[in-house]
């Protein structure tokens, strides 16, 4: 490898990777550029252009951004502890008990795998309406909770936990759901991380099923408040729908930057398993 | 009677939890899409009743789902091998000696955590006639201004360049995970032979990664269905359905025309062609399960 590090062909190929990455991060680039410039050099790239937060100040003062972010941070925690509830006793369940019918079940719970809530949309907004639940942020939250993801991930990490750790549990008289707070869930806890982390990213990030079920500021999340603010017949002017955009990812994106390396092998764990 | 063995009551215990809700939001749902299927949409007038097969005879007749399900398996074909393309390579480029490689890693992987909406309104900015940057850097080279999104013939592949960008990085990630267990003696056994790169890959890496391929391969698909939110800001599905994708007019129709019956039908094509997809994926799964 030393020798090839210097040729032409290598030099090239390091270029076409800069180049790719800089194609890519150009969006969220020039999203920074309109958002903290005034609307005149939207366009027009001039380095010694003003900066300016007032294209935030506008944003935040022409949608009820606050209330969004409360209610996408209510529905990201509700979701993450349903699914680490759920997903945790049914993962237990299939890691470690034989019971009839045990494998039929499981196979069913993959099924959710690609049938996946956003395509049910139409007959879950009816058994959200018989349930009460239209425009709640149960409502959004309620058909992720038992993901078969999840359940599959807390599956295979409680597979690996060696008999021996359950048993010594057992001697000192823990019972079954004892062995899995004391036991199984301590070790599984990069799994519970990496889970997390995937969720939460999603969660925030999720539109379609949002946008049916709710339909007042009182529960809509970021990402339909977004939507209905960066709408063309809104008259909003760019910068200040580049600004939106960039507070309703800012705190994704910072928890990103700073903690790159755990969302980077979170989405890995994830994937292979 | 005999005893109740204890762990069927524990596994039945704890499962039941997630079975309730899978029941209520995952195996209902699935169920009555078929069945709602069968009835016609009820008005004040007249209630829903059964007839059959005729949303089904509608839907053959209905041009706009010709459309929609030609967008959808255009849309399928333009995302899924070049983003899987982009992926490898972006994969391969990280994983190698690069200068500023996590800087690299960092901008591939981005567009993953950005939620599609807001990458949306970026994007609708690039596409837009005249102001937007397309056709600035267009202007700039000579080029007349094009209306990406207006134009029939272009709005869809605007919306297939968006997705993937999306999701490039993302499965990215995939093959990362992959190309990290490949054992270092193997490459050094390959240079001793003295294979070039290009061999090396070909004929090492590329079958290594194949479980990889279909791994990503299958979750492609999956997206290539669900993912639209794209849509709701750069297109509406237009103009004149150009770019209207298979969920999107699943959406339009229940929430938009209140027919929920024809989008119960067209749902039921979705689900079929998923489950199709979940028994070609679970038998290649099982193959892989006994070679562990």
């Amino acid at each position: 490898m030393t020798r090839s590090n210097f040729s032409l062909g290598r030099l090239l190929e390091v270029g076409a990777a800069w180049l790719l990455a800089l194609l890519w991060i150009a969006p969220l680039l020039y999203a920074f550029w309109a958002a903290f410039h005034p609307s005149a050099y939207v366009t027009n790239f001039d380095l010694l252009a003003p900066l300016t937060l007032e294209n935030f100040k506008v944003a935040w003062s022409f949608a009820p951004f606050d209330r969004y972010f409360l209610n996408t941070f209510l529905l990201v925690t509700l979701v993450l502890a349903g699914q680490f509830f759920f997903c945790t006793l049914a993962g237990y369940a299939f890691a470690r008990f034989e019971f009839p019918g045990r494998d039929l079940l499981f196979a069913l719970t993959l099924l959710q795998l690609f049938i996946l809530p956003e395509v049910l949309i139409v007959e879950n907004y009816r058994i959200m309406a018989g349930l009460g639940l239209i425009d709640t942020i149960a409502g959004i939250g309620l058909p992720y909770m038992a993901s078969a993801f999840g359940i599959f991930l807390l599956r295979q990490a409680f597979k690996q936990v060696p008999r021996e750790l359950e048993d010594a549990a057992r001697v000192e008289g823990c019972g079954f759901l004892g062995v899995l707070l004391r036991v199984y869930v301590p070790v599984a806890k990069p799994v519970y991380l990496a889970y997390g982390l995937v969720s939460v990213s999603t969660h925030w990030n999720n539109f379609l099923w949002p946008l049916v079920v709710t339909n007042s500021v009182d529960t809509r999340p970021l990402t339909v408040g977004l939507a209905i603010f960066g709408a063309p017949e809104s008259g909003v002017n760019w910068a200040v729908i580049s600004a939106a955009t960039l507070m309703v990812i800012a705190p994704l994106l910072i928890a990103f930057l700073l903690f790159q390396r755990q969302f980077v092998q979170s989405f890995m764990t994830a994937g292979i398993k | 009677m005999p005893r109740l063995k204890s762990s069927t009551l524990y596994g039945w215990l704890l499962f039941a939890p997630a079975g309730v809700m899978l029941t209520l939001f995952a195996f209902t749902p699935t169920v009555a899409t078929f069945w709602q299927s069968f009835f016609s949409r009820g008005t004040a007038r007249r209630p829903s009743r059964f007839i059959g097969f005729d949303n089904y005879e509608g839907m053959i007749a209905d041009p706009v789902f010709w459309q929609v399900a030609k967008n959808s398996l255009w849309y399928a074909l333009g995302t899924i091998p070049t983003s899987i393309a982009i992926a490898l390579l972006m994969a391969l480029w990280v994983n190698s000696k690069l200068p500023a490689r996590t800087l690299v890693r960092m901008a591939y992987f981005t567009p993953t955590i950005l939620p599609m909406i807001a990458a949306a309104n970026i994007w609708l900015f690039f596409y837009s006639p005249d102001i937007g940057l397309l056709d600035q850097i267009g202007r700039a080279l000579g080029l007349g201004g094009h209306n990406w999104l207006g134009d029939p013939s272009t709005a869809l592949l605007a919306i297939i360049i968006t997705t993937i960008w999306k999701e490039a990085g993302f499965f990215m990630i995939f093959y990362l995970a992959a190309l990290q267990t490949i054992p270092p003696e193997l490459k050094d056994a390959a240079t001793i032979e003295g294979a070039s790169r290009w061999t090396w890959f070909w004929r090492v890496v590329f079958p290594l990664l194949m479980p990889t391929t279909l791994f990503v391969l299958v979750n492609a698909m999956i997206n290539s269905v669900k993912l639209i939110d794209h849509l709701f800001i750069l297109t509406k599905g237009g103009p004149n359905n150009a770019s209207k994708l298979l969920l999107y007019y699943v959406y339009e129709t229940a929430f938009s025309y209140f027919d929920q019956p024809y989008a119960a039908t067209l749902t039921v094509v979705i689900l079929v062609t998923l489950g199709l997809l979940a028994i070609v994926q679970v038998r290649g799964l099982d193959k892989r399960i006994h070679y562990r």
